[in-house]
């Protein structure tokens, strides 16, 4: 059952990463690009869990951390440069 | 008995795998489907975290009744998502505000200052005098 699940969840995991891509590539603005980019950090933490859940192990929640944090200081970079032109002041 | 458990166990993360599932498909398809940037903002940033939360909270579940192995990895991550997705909502529309929206489109503050994204910030002389 928990198979079952998994594999439900991990399809629509992987539509989200389609679809923020999608968002990437097309969006109109920078703001919509930098939404897409952190959109697609969550789907991938997800998508990382759940493959950890799959094949049994914690190794993946070190990397599941790290990619969250290194996530939301890129997405606040990224937000910083193009607000003040700069990213430290 | 025992049988009685694990069945529990395993109807439980299944339901917060499948409900974290359709969180995170209706925040990545809202940020494909919504028409204006303002309303794409809405989508990602609390369906989504929704969504991961509650494949997080499925995985503890999972190592705590199946494995019998306690993870807390689970619990921080979700609480850093959890409190770093308003910082970065604001700050996105903050740089959408900077580049699209001009600002005497915008209404009044109603404060001596203006809306932060344009002005500087009151500096503490100004306050004073």
């Amino acid at each position: 059952m928990i198979t079952y699940a998994l594999i439900f969840a991990f399809a629509c995991y992987g539509f989200g990463l389609l679809a923020t891509l999608w968002r990437l590539l097309t969006g109109p603005t920078a703001a919509d690009r930098i939404l897409a980019l952190d959109t697609m950090v969550i789907n991938f933490i997800a998508l990382l869990i759940l493959y950890g859940v799959w094949r049994g192990t914690a190794i993946y929640f070190e990397a599941s951390m790290l990619i969250a944090m290194v996530g939301f200081v890129s997405t606040v970079a990224f937000c910083r440069f193009i607000l003040r032109g700069d990213i430290i002041e | 008995m025992d049988q009685d458990m694990t069945l529990l166990a395993e109807l439980l993360v299944s339901a917060f795998l499948i409900v974290g599932g359709i969180f995170g498909f209706v925040g990545s398809f809202g940020l494909l489907k919504l028409k204006h940037t303002m309303q794409r903002l809405h989508a990602p940033t609390k369906a989504t975290t929704l969504g991961v939360g509650g494949a997080l909270i499925g995985s503890m579940l999972y190592f705590l009744m199946i494995e019998s192995s306690v993870s807390f990895h689970e619990l921080l991550i979700t609480l850093f998502l959890f409190i770093t997705a308003p910082i970065t909502a604001n700050f996105v529309a903050k740089t959408f505000m900077q580049g699209d929206v001009v600002e005497r489109e915008l209404p009044d503050t109603g404060r001596a200052f203006g809306w932060a994204v344009y002005d500087d910030p009151p500096s503490e002389k100004t306050e004073e005098g």
